[in-house]
């Protein structure tokens, strides 16, 4: 009765889902009249919003505070990096020997590998941490982020796995259904940009995570990992098995962050350790954060606004740039207004900008 | 033949440092009956209650639930095993609608993996329906079905204690053990935590009760253990305990003290 009542007078649910899908089905097409570039910052924007995601199961359902969460990202794009670049079959003769034509590991195998190793790496971090909460779970995430950063950076000896900090490149570009998303495709006049086509990808990537997630949210394994967040003591009494729900979360929001490193990895045909800072986790933290903790629509938005948000600032940052004569570096600047922006949403909105509804706290009774 | 008791421990001790916290206590509860354990401050009431909910392993001591050896190793087998419990200061999921903290209670009883509620199994969704008709029927029970949407922090305390008890009765308890549960409340507040105990009882539940109030013990309870100092001070019937001399004297002091 409730429901009807809040969507009395409104559209109903389906018709807003199916404009807003449209509606970014098709903003790449509309985007790419202004130059490819906005594409490409629309694909980050995915690409944020597939990590976000992730991230919220484990910081936004289950309350366990991870900032080493790009650790995972890093994996998954490492992972296709080794197995569909030359790389390994130039460090290893033998291996060269045994893969004549080099290995490319088809997109199709990488995603669920990714999502699974990932999943694994998420075990294998959080399993030490199952006993600790809040700052100091934070602290020890934090330290796990770092540590793959730095194997990353030095796995090139002695045996040369990663590459170390001069990075993998030559990545092979993703291939699905007989299309290389790297070309572009010209139907008559109209070509599609490949960033588009990357675009595509992760919107689906996108709309089935929204859907895993949601799904998840709202099942009896979502409402334990809620309950462990909300009072861990009272969880247990009632029966759930904290330590397998915990590592259960690190596991499921770990593999989204694999799958997006694979499409990361295959999108930019490069990846070296820099681009898996701690910078980058803290970065999803706040998206996750400022959107509005556990709740999925916030979550989008949120890594919409801070993905978007540092390229639209360039354009402002241009004209106080030329204002103050060219005193103020317009990288500064724009890091500045980030801050600032997070600081007053933070201010006036502290549950984010669009947390879960509130429905009964308006408290009234009868 | 007689039936086996709910709940039946021997000798249960428990030392902390120098301080013997409980000293040989036992007691057993029989199917249908309201317990009662009661004492001062410091008795053991709560150093008992929390050895049999499996926060505190026990220095000596046999416990069997429903005539079968109980030793939970972790607090989350407590609940599988059958002891449902309530917290003295209220512990309820804040951000959650009281609707799905109940739901939270079926837990353990339901299978439903990760795989399960990605696809959306059909054995999932059935299971799904199952869990929130019977949450919303234990809402009714308790009597807040009209908050079933409300998030459970936004209740008053009379009915989060409500509520608390109906998610530990969604785990299908053979023993509800709770502790303090009209600690805080007002007259009014006690009479219709008094009223719903009793119904529950008289449903065929079991229940442990650990109460500072002895008023509402006395009335509730069909038998009582006072315990002191960690010992047990008198057991029996609510009107055998009441007449005990000793019983009297670790209440209001030895008639020669004053």
């Amino acid at each position: 009765m409730t429901s009807a009542q809040t969507h009395s007078g409104r559209l109903p649910g389906w018709l807003i889902w199916t404009l807003a899908l449209a509606g970014a089905v098709l903003l790449p097409l509309v985007l790419q009249q202004f130059g490819n570039a906005w594409v490409r910052i629309a694909d980050m924007a995915l690409l944020y919003v597939l990590l976000a995601i992730g991230l919220n199961i484990i910081v936004g359902y289950a309350g366990l505070l991870d900032l080493g969460y790009v650790a995972f990202f890093a994996v998954g794009a490492y992972l296709f990096a080794i197995l569909a670049s030359p790389h390994l079959t130039e460090a290893f003769p033998a291996l060269a020997a045994a893969f004549p034509g080099g290995l490319h590991l088809s997109i199709w195998v990488a995603l669920p590998l990714a999502a699974g190793v990932a999943a694994l790496f998420g075990i294998l971090l959080g399993a030490p941490t199952l006993k600790l909460r809040g700052d100091y779970l934070a602290i020890v995430t934090l330290g796990f982020g770092e540590i793959i950063r730095v194997f990353l950076n030095n796995l090139d000896h002695p045996i040369n796995l990663t590459n170390g900090p001069r990075g993998i490149g030559q990545i092979d570009a993703i291939q699905m259904f007989g299309w290389k998303l790297s070309r572009r495709i010209e139907i008559g006049d109209f070509e599609i940009a490949s960033v588009t086509l990357i675009y595509w990808l992760l919107l689906a990537l996108v709309v089935l995570a929204i859907i895993v997630s949601h799904r998840l949210a709202d099942s009896r394994i979502g409402r334990a990992w809620m309950a462990i967040r909300e009072d861990e003591i009272a969880a247990k009494a009632m029966g759930i098995n904290t330590r397998n729900m915990k590592l259960l979360a690190f596991a499921a929001g770990a593999s989204f962050g694999g799958v997006s490193g694979v499409v990361f990895a295959g999108f930019q045909g490069f990846i070296s350790p820099e681009s898996f800072s701690l910078m980058e986790s803290i970065m999803i933290v706040a998206m996750v954060v400022l959107g509005g903790l556990g709740h999925l629509p916030g979550v989008v938005l949120g890594a919409v606004l801070l993905a978007a948000l540092p390229e639209v600032l360039r354009y402002v940052a241009g004209p106080l740039q030329a204002l103050t004569g060219g005193r103020l570096d317009a990288a500064i600047l724009r890091q500045m207004l980030i801050a600032l922006a997070m600081i007053i949403v933070m201010l006036l909105r502290p549950r984010g900008l669009w947390p879960t509804p509130d429905r009964g706290d308006k408290v009234a009774r009868g | 033949m007689a039936d086996a008791p709910i709940l039946k421990v021997e000798g249960a001790s428990k030392r902390f440092g120098g301080l013997q916290a409980l000293d040989s206590v036992g007691l057993s509860v029989a199917r249908g009956q309201i317990y009662g354990l009661i004492g001062p401050n410091g008795a053991g009431k709560t150093t008992f209650f929390n050895l049999i909910t499996g926060l505190y392993v026990p220095d000596a001591g046999r416990f069997e639930l429903q005539g079968r050896p109980y030793e939970p190793r972790a607090v989350h087998e407590v609940a599988r095993a059958g002891i449902a419990r309530t917290f003295q200061n209220i512990r309820l999921f804040g951000d959650m609608t009281a609707l799905e903290n109940v739901m939270v209670g079926r837990h353990l009883r339901t299978r439903a993996g990760i795989f399960g509620a990605v696809l959306r199994l059909p054995s999932c969704r059935r299971e799904e329906r199952e869990i929130a008709e019977r949450a919303h029927a234990l809402l009714d029970y308790v009597g807040i079905a009209r908050l079933a949407a409300w998030r459970a922090r936004t209740l008053s305390y009379g009915d989060q204690r409500r509520l608390e008890i109906a998610r530990a009765l969604a785990t299908d308890p053979v023993l509800l053990a709770l502790d303090e549960p009209a600690a805080g409340m007002n007259a009014t507040e006690k009479q219709q935590l008094r009223g719903l105990i009793e119904k529950i009882r008289d449903d065929g539940r079991t229940l442990l009760l650990i109460e500072h109030d002895v008023k509402l013990v006395m009335r509730l309870c069909d038998r009582v253990t006072v315990l002191d100092y960690g010992r047990e001070l008198a057991a029996g019937s609510p009107a055998e305990v009441q007449r005990d001399p000793r019983v009297i004297e670790a209440y209001l002091g030895t008639a020669g003290a004053h």
